[in-house]
């Protein structure tokens, strides 16, 4: 299952339509990355709203994300997570630490506006 | 004894086959959708530990009928190498795959009984419990 990646201005978008499995989870890892190179983008949205668990891999790996695309003088933000999965990740002891959340896509592109305002 | 599902894990994509036979069991059974998840978190992780320490094994899924309550039992069985130390594997943060730890801990953290019997030429079984609040 590939995740179709997005260009909206200086942003990036990812949207995860499925369950991913471990392998598309590091797919979708290595592809953000290249494509944040080769865009030059400025922030990347990560939604979460289709999948159906966070589990410890796929957290840990989001997490991963958004570290390798801050080396890159980049904001990653993920969107999306539904009630009973952020319910399950607190119950598992699963964090995002460091990682930018917001409730949906749209307040996801305006944490990123603001943020981008605020280098300039 | 009711539904009884049996899912060969020697893949992440069966991981995911897992864990939806999951939810869909436990939705089945009255479950309310935000223990389905936990249902499938949980079987998500023991499925991704038998993938990465014994490369196959399998997950059972058993629907459970008590005279006052209904729940949902999930089997891990492989016949890897075994866990050496099985205090140190339900311990937070401990990990002998690289990875973060926290699958067991945190599993045993949302069912409501947890068994691991584990030897080195045995393998291992994890057996957990979730009955229907």
């Amino acid at each position: 299952m590939e995740v179709p990646l997005l260009k909206q201005g200086d942003f990036l978008i990812a949207t995860i339509q499925a369950a991913l499995t471990d392998a598309d989870l590091l797919h979708l890892r290595t592809a953000l990355v290249q494509q944040v190179v080769r865009l030059r983008s400025r922030g990347v949205i990560v939604d979460v709203t289709s999948l159906d668990v966070m589990d410890s891999f796929a957290s840990r790996t989001l997490r991963e994300v958004a570290q390798m695309i801050r080396l890159r003088g980049a904001e990653t933000v993920i969107v999306g997570i539904q009630p009973d999965v952020a319910f399950a990740m607190v119950q598992l002891g699963l964090k995002l630490e460091d990682v930018s959340t917001a409730l949906d896509l749209e307040e996801g592109l305006a944490h990123l506006s603001r943020k981008s305002t605020n280098r300039v | 004894m009711g539904n009884e599902i049996h899912v060969s894990i020697n893949s992440d994509q069966d991981i995911v086959a897992a864990r939806q036979k999951g939810r869909t069991l436990a939705a089945a059974l009255g479950f309310s959708s935000g223990d389905a998840t936990l249902i499938a978190a949980a079987i998500s992780e023991l499925a991704r530990n038998i993938v990465t320490y014994a490369k196959s094994g399998e997950i059972q899924l058993i629907e459970l009928n008590g005279s006052t309550r209904q729940g949902i039992q999930v089997v891990a069985r492989d016949e890897g190498p075994g866990i050496a130390d099985i205090q140190q594997a339900l311990r937070d943060g401990f990990s002998t795959s690289g990875s973060l730890g926290l699958g067991l801990p945190g599993v045993k953290r949302i069912v409501d009984e947890f068994e691991i019997v584990s030897g080195e030429a045995s393998g291992t079984t994890v057996t957990a419990k979730k009955w229907k609040s």
